[in-house]
């Protein structure tokens, strides 16, 4: 992935992305500001840092991920150092340091699922929406299609077991989903 | 009370209860403070907030009601473990992020029935005294933080949060904080550290119990959201009418989640001890797919030891006798499936029949394993993907009958060496599957496979190593 032999450079590195003309790029807005206070608000005096994560989680559903400029602001708001928050990013797998597409597909592969056939449905979605499952890797676990609309990640457990394979796009769960289910929901996707 | 009607294809089994999952796939209810109130919510606030705090202690410690998260701890001795005489704010944390695999009930409690957790949560705040909780949400469930966060926003319009709550002179402040994807945020001194805002490792043990020193170094009450909803049925029903029902050492309710090879996978509210392995598999999820048999089952969450179906234990019958029996015959309580050397952890049931590969659900599951251990301490850290790669070579076939004893000894190794649970959590399904299952791992392995180079690198290096004339 990263040219990058210094860890700290690694994780600040840009990492491009066509899905960013879906979604605003990241500027300290006075309403940002505002709702990083609120946040902050919410937790007990002096425990600034608390609102990292809820920081964060904003960030991302209006900017669709964080990239490396937001960490030393995060940090500013919250009472923290950039280093430190770059940790809190890079420790969590739903925090995205590469910007998705406008639809996120995640698709469990964990024991319940991958027994109810979703290990064969990713190569199928991959097929569908224009991805190579080999972009999916360790470091990245994210792959975005060329044209910015999709990305896709499998990712452990999404809690709704007895009704596999379970996947969710963007913010909803669709649970047993067949083959046919899939051509039927990108489709339903493209239409929007 | 009028009859409750569930949507249609989605009604209980009569050999269910339905206690906590009253009003799940209940006909015309919704997640509404309206629909609540209506159906007697939060009359069990009211009752208890005219008690004495120790009282509502002592009712939940009566009741003999243990922990639904996993360890099966009792509820009301936790609540106790605050130190007398404590001057610091106390906090209560109720744990949401269901991430063990198998595990799908705390789903449909926060989609379905969010004041039903409410009110609970305020129960148990009014009963250690706190004045301020959190809950620590999945990042998984998006639409269920909308869902909670609107009905706190009910809850505290009606006056059942902020502060002099129903004119008790009580304040209560409830913060709805969500992870971000980690499985080991479940932990409970993980799940602090995450509020906290530092990494989420979990702290060094003692104390052992946060319920001294945790969140903001202050006494902490983590419970699961299954807990804490029994907590109010507790208090609805009376701590003893509670203990009565049930297996005698875990009494109420349990919600069992049931996945894999059988008919009708979902789940299930049963009455603890009250229906077998075999009865729950056969009759209520209506026995294995057609024209196949059950090979295995994973009790209790995928860190539970699996077992097999075929496996004959030793069972006692109330004379003191010693009889034979499989999984089948164990009653579904907390202990008795742990008195066979598995768990019944945060009852999720996984169904394996015989078309499953044993070696590859392993690999599966070190997966799992690997990419969720938090990376604190070296035996988990570098164990579970040792352990991921000796399962993915065995399931390739390029493993050598060595490696099977090799992947329980780093099993071993990793076991009662890490600071959390994970460590055992990641190393009981490998030991069980390798020793249960021994002969379908050592079908895979060829002997002539411990002389060769397993990767690429290796092969490099060998050029080197070996003579080829």
């Amino acid at each position: 992935m990263s040219e990058n032999t210094n860890a700290i450079d690694a994780v600040t590195a840009v990492r491009p992305s066509p899905g960013e003309k879906y979604f605003p790029k990241f500027e300290v807005t006075p309403e940002l500001t505002e709702k990083a206070k609120e946040l902050i608000a919410l937790y007990p005096e002096g425990k600034e840092q608390s609102a990292i994560l809820p920081i964060i989680h904003h960030i991302q559903e209006e900017f669709g991920y964080v990239c490396p400029d937001a960490m030393p602001w995060i940090a500013e708001m919250c009472k923290s150092t950039p280093v430190h928050v770059a940790g809190i990013v890079t420790f969590y797998p739903g925090i995205h340091r590469m910007c998705p597409g406008k639809y996120h597909i995640r698709i469990c592969r964990t024991i319940a699922c991958a027994m109810a056939g979703s290990e064969e449905l990713l190569p199928y979605i991959c097929g569908k929406i224009g991805v190579d499952p080999a972009a999916m890797t360790d470091d990245e676990p994210m792959a975005v299609s060329p044209d910015g609309l999709w990305s896709i990640e499998a990712v452990e457990c999404l809690a709704n077991c007895g009704f596999g394979p379970n996947v969710m796009i963007n913010d909803t769960l669709y649970s047993q989903v067949t083959r046919r289910k899939v051509d039927e929901l990108i489709a339903e996707y493209k239409k929007k | 009370m009028s009859a409750i009607t569930y949507k249609p294809g989605k009604e209980p089994h009569p050999r269910e209860t339905r206690r906590i999952f009253r009003n799940i796939d209940r006909e015309g209810y919704d997640p509404s403070i309206k629909c609540f109130i209506k159906d007697g919510g939060y009359k069990t606030l009211k009752k208890v907030l005219a008690m004495e705090p120790a009282d509502v202690i002592n009712e939940v410690k009566k009741s003999g009601l243990r922990g639904r998260g996993g360890a099966g701890f009792p509820t009301g001795v936790k609540w106790t473990f605050i130190p007398k005489g404590n001057t610091k704010p106390v906090y209560l944390v109720c744990n949401c992020d269901e991430s063990e695999p198998g595990t799908f009930k705390d789903r449909f409690i926060v989609h379905q029935d969010p004041h039903q957790l409410i009110e609970g949560m305020i129960i148990a705040c009014y009963a250690v005294q706190a004045h301020y909780a959190v809950i620590y949400m999945r990042e998984e469930f998006p639409e269920g933080a909308r869902i909670m966060q609107t009905a706190l926003k009910e809850a505290e319009a009606k006056g059942f949060l902020g502060s002099n709550i129903l004119k008790s002179g009580f304040d209560l402040k409830i913060v709805l904080h969500r992870g971000a994807g980690a499985y080991i945020c479940g932990e409970e001194t993980g799940l602090i550290n995450s509020i906290e805002g530092v990494r989420p490792y979990p702290r060094i043990k003692p104390p052992f119990f946060p319920a001294a020193i945790g969140l903001y170094g202050c006494p902490t009450i983590v419970n699961n959201v299954e807990s804490l909803c029994q907590v109010r049925q507790v208090m609805m029903m009376g701590g003893e009418a509670y203990a009565a029902e049930g297996a005698q050492r875990s009494p109420g309710t349990r919600i069992i989640g049931v996945s894999g090879d059988v008919k009708r996978p979902g789940y299930y509210e049963i009455v603890s001890g009250s229906v077998t392995y075999g009865e729950l598999l056969y009759e209520i999820c209506g026995g294995p797919k057609v024209g196949r048999k059950f090979k295995a089952i994973i009790p209790g969450g995928a860190s539970a030891k699996v077992m097999r179906c075929d496996e004959v234990l030793k069972g006692r019958n109330p004379d003191g006798s010693v009889r034979n029996m499989t999984i089948f015959d164990v009653p579904m309580d907390l202990d008795s499936i742990a008195q066979h050397g598995s768990m019944s952890g945060s009852g999720g049931v996984i169904v394996m029949d015989d078309t499953r590969s044993m070696p590859k659900m392993l690999n599966n599951l070190n997966r799992f394993f690997a990419w969720e251990s938090c990376g604190q301490c070296s035996p988990c850290r570098e164990g579970n993907p040792w352990m991921y790669k000796l399962s993915t070579r065995i399931c390739n076939g390029q493993g050598s009958p060595e490696d099977v004893d090799l992947l329980k000894d780093v099993a071993d190794n990793i076991c009662g060496r890490t600071v959390c649970a994970f460590g055992e959590a990641c190393s009981w399904p490998t030991q069980a599957f390798t020793t249960k299952f021994r002969d379908e791992f050592l079908a895979l392995t060829k002997p002539i496979n411990a002389l060769k180079p397993h990767s690429p690198e290796a092969a490099e290096a060998r050029k080197f190593l070996t003579r080829e004339d």
